[in-house]
């Protein structure tokens, strides 16, 4: 019984996003002229999954207390490199995908590396890296475009059985395979630690540098899937150096938004994808109520603020001045 | 105890930190089943040794042996796999999670690789109920729970990792009665299946009712190793005293209770750490804090300089009652308030500014000219008290991280002496420096309270406190348990209710 008083205590910022975003998706379908069919389902799905990835992505690093700058580059970097390797047949493609998420992993643990042996601090470091990673996408394609591998592509933006966004099936599948192991890991369980207290947990045994190489890492690799994804919906690469630092900025709003602390040490992945799924649902209801597109990124900041704020009501409970500082 | 082998055998240690030598060349062994309390004043080496023993630091010389076989910690993982396991005084809990995280935080039970949420529910349930601690649900947050609560999980997660050697640092500061009593029966139960047990603790009570053997530290030195009863509590307090070299003291004024008061507390109270505190600070008068670290004298100076939130009871300055809401506040009372803190590195300095933008960081309005700050005032103010205060710095631009301890510790006490406070609160002022500016900070106490300044200081260093207090208030659990002046104040006095033993219990 008093189990679930403390699930809910838990979970509070995650569900206060997941009803957040559920009410915001209602309003949209309401007002939509054709209502929530599968194709309009699909079209919401396949932009929301590839920003709820690449939150996921940045969920890892915040929870160490570290941020990850380079994600929207790693993102864009796995587009270029998958618009060029995953082409050619159904196998071709299959192994094309598998070296573009290693390929991630690699600009993850490189940013791990740094950041554990070379003990520089996360966002000079991704914010380095990230510039990095974006150069390699524009040296691998200099001008848009590209022939992905359209069998795999359909199957993974289409539907299944005709009515589910496979969007939507991807991101079930990331969540099962990636997410949850990982949450209930050694390490995963480490990252928290750090988050929560590095001396403490250091001094309680946590393996401290597994845990952060393993959380940079892994927000490669997922940073990549998302550079998949976008690679299925728009059958080409293009270096996008606006839609990589977009994709930065909103992966952090959307983790904030999630119920995650910037601070470290609380919050999950899954937050971050309703997160990703509320920002993204503003823009679709400022096309439904017909407001100019242009007010986007206000209503946003508007949200953003709300969100953070509800996080800042553990300041009336400090007791010592001095620990609003620390 | 000839017989068996000791378990964990330190042996030659010594442990320098920078020149200043925190252990030197040490002997120590702990035996299966043995109960040994380590004592010593503030300063004597005992965490140092505790450190060494749990994998924390590294010795500068010596060695360590398990079962006599020689061993190098390189972490504290490391030392707890060797079954030398430390409940810490700081708390080593991870505050946002679970107490059930945070018992298994290293080795889990798992299912398929993975965490089993639930077996280690179970395993959280068993461990608090082997402390007594039923009332704590394992899927609490550990910053959800009150210290004492806090502690006992702490001595949870000791015992989850089956312990060869427990280390117990002030394990029971923090507790109430009824968990002492618990923590006892734990501790006498460990004995009886072979465990040893490092037991540091103030609480000469504690030791005699716990203790197979004593050891006595002091300025870094082992001095004795003893089995209960062999030593009067007298003799003890002797050997933790000693003689030592004794510091130059400016000489102190005739007492005098006619001087109109500065300062008056009464009620002070804030959560365990501050209780009931009542005191008038005399204008012209150095009023010390005594007692052992940690007993409250901290948490005392930060709430009159308005620091701590919901302090309850009521401060006076110059007669006239003022709100607690912070240092600004503290600093425009009817007498500025000024506060050296404790560590003068996250607290006093910016340590990247230069020594003249510390210097004149609060005194600034007084600085202003018709065009913002006034740079000739400045240099002048600040040229004053690099003369007044004698530091040493190569210019006056020179960053204050390039200056050597003593000389930082000054420009702080500059920065306040800028803003010429009437009551100066000083947080152990004189940690870690050197002896040349100790006493310059001594003569510069007396000078200020010879101006009418009235002086609370709180320090660690007992000699210190004698030589400089016109009087002392010793503070324990949070409560001004005896004032000392004149005759009275002796070390001897200091040390026997810093430790709360009364003169009966001495007798005895």
């Amino acid at each position: 019984m008093s189990n679930w008083r403390y699930w809910f205590a838990h979970n509070a910022g995650v569900l206060t996003a997941v009803v957040l975003f559920a009410a915001m998706f209602t309003l949209y379908i309401s007002n939509h002229s054709a209502g929530l069919t599968p194709a309009v389902a699909t079209t919401a799905a396949n932009k929301a999954v590839l920003l709820a990835l690449v939150a996921m992505a940045q969920t890892l690093p915040v929870l160490t207390r570290g941020l990850d700058l380079s994600v929207g580059m790693v993102f864009v970097m796995a587009n270029c490199i998958a618009s060029v390797i995953v082409v050619g047949t159904v196998g071709e493609g299959l192994l094309g995908i598998v070296a573009v998420l290693l390929i991630g992993a690699l600009a993850g643990f490189i940013n791990g590396a740094i950041v554990v042996w070379g003990r520089l601090q996360p966002i000079i470091t991704t914010l380095a890296t990230g510039a990095v990673y974006y150069g390699i996408s524009l040296f691998v394609r200099p001008g848009p475009g590209g022939d992905v591998q359209s069998d795999i592509a359909d199957l993974l933006t289409g539907q299944v059985f005709g009515v589910v966004p496979a969007a939507l099936v991807v991101l079930f599948v990331v969540v099962l395979v990636v997410w949850i192991p990982y949450r209930r890991s050694v390490l995963g369980r480490a990252a928290y630690a750090v988050g929560s207290n590095e001396q403490a947990a250091y001094m309680s045994g946590v393996p401290v540098q597994k845990a952060k190489l393993l959380a940079y890492t892994l927000a490669g690799v997922l940073a990549s899937i998302a550079g998949l994804m976008l690679t299925f919906n728009t059958y080409s690469g293009e270096a996008s150096a606006p839609i990589a630092g977009t994709y930065t900025l909103n992966s952090i709003a959307a983790v904030v938004i999630g119920g995650t602390s910037l601070f470290g040490g609380w919050g999950s992945a899954i937050g971050s994808i309703f997160g990703a799924f509320v920002l993204r649902t503003i823009e679709d209801l400022l096309f439904v109520f017909d407001l100019p597109p242009l007010w986007q990124p206000l209503f946003q900041g508007v949200v953003l603020l709300l969100a953070v704020s509800l996080g800042a009501f553990r300041i009336l409970r400090v007791r010592n001045r001095l620990e609003l500082f620390s | 105890m000839s017989d068996r082998k000791p378990y964990l055998e330190l042996k030659r240690i010594s442990k320098r930190y920078g020149g200043v030598a925190a252990l030197t060349d040490v002997d120590f062994s702990v035996y299966p089943g043995e109960i040994q309390a380590v004592l010593g004043e503030n300063g004597a080496g005992k965490s140092t040794l505790i450190k060494i023993a749990s994998g924390v630091t590294d010795p500068t010389e010596g060695e360590v042996f398990i079962e006599g076989r020689p061993v190098r910690f390189k972490s504290p993982t490391e030392a707890m796999r060797a079954g030398v396991v430390c409940v810490f005084q700081e708390l080593s809990l991870l505050p946002e999670m679970t107490v059930a995280d945070n018992l298994s935080i290293v080795d889990p039970p798992k299912w398929l690789g993975l965490i089993d949420a639930k077996g280690q529910r179970e395993r959280a349930r068993a461990l608090l109920k082997r402390v007594g601690c039923e009332d704590v649900h394992p899927l609490e947050l550990v910053r959800d729970l009150p210290l004492s609560r806090r502690q006992m999980v702490e001595i949870a997660k000791a015992l989850g990792r089956d312990p060869r050697i427990l280390i117990l640092d002030e394990a029971t500061s923090a507790l109430t009665a009824d968990d002492v009593e618990r923590v006892y029966g734990i501790i006498r139960e460990l004995k009886k299946s072979g465990v040893g047990i490092l037991y540091v603790s103030h609480r000469m009570r504690e030791i005699e009712a716990l203790a197979d053997t004593a050891t006595v530290f002091r300025n870094g030195r082992k001095i004795e190793t003893f089995t209960k009863g062999a030593r009067s509590v007298d003799a003890i307090i002797e050997m933790m005293i000693g003689r030592e070299v004794t510091h130059q003291y400016p000489p102190k004024p005739e007492p005098s209770t006619d001087r109109p008061v500065a300062l008056a507390a009464a009620n002070l109270a804030w959560g365990r750490e501050i209780q009931d505190v009542t005191f008038n600070l005399r204008k012209g008068e150095i009023v010390g804090l005594g007692g052992l670290d940690g007993q409250g004298q901290r948490e005392l100076l930060l709430a009159l300089f308005g620091v701590l939130k919901g302090v309850s009871g009521t401060v006076a300055v110059d007669g006239k009652p003022i709100s607690l809401d912070g240092p600004r506040q503290a600093m425009h009372a009817p007498l500025p308030m000024a506060l050296i803190p404790e560590d003068r590195k996250t607290e006093g300095l910016m340590l990247p500014m230069s020594v003249r933008d510390n210097m004149t960081l609060a005194a600034l309005p007084q600085l202003l000219g018709r065009f913002g700050i006034d740079a000739d005032k400045e240099n002048a103010a600040v040229q004053v008290m690099v003369d007044r205060l004698r530091v040493k710095t190569p210019d006056l631009e020179a960053p204050v991280s390039a200056l050597s301890g003593g000389n930082q510790q000054k420009v702080v006490l500059a920065k306040w002496l800028m803003t010429a406070p009437g009551i100066i609160l000083l947080n152990d002022p004189t940690r870690g420096i050197d002896v040349g500016t100790k006493q310059e900070i001594y003569r510069l106490m007396r000078e200020l309270a010879n101006q009418g300044a009235a002086i609370l200081f709180y320090s660690t260093d007992y000699a210190e406190l004698i030589g400089c207090c016109d009087r002392v208030l010793v503070v324990y659990d949070g409560r001004i348990r005896r004032e000392l002046a004149g005759e009275t104040l002796t070390e001897r006095n200091l040390l026997q209710s810093a430790l709360n033993i009364d003169a009966s219990e001495q007798a005895a």
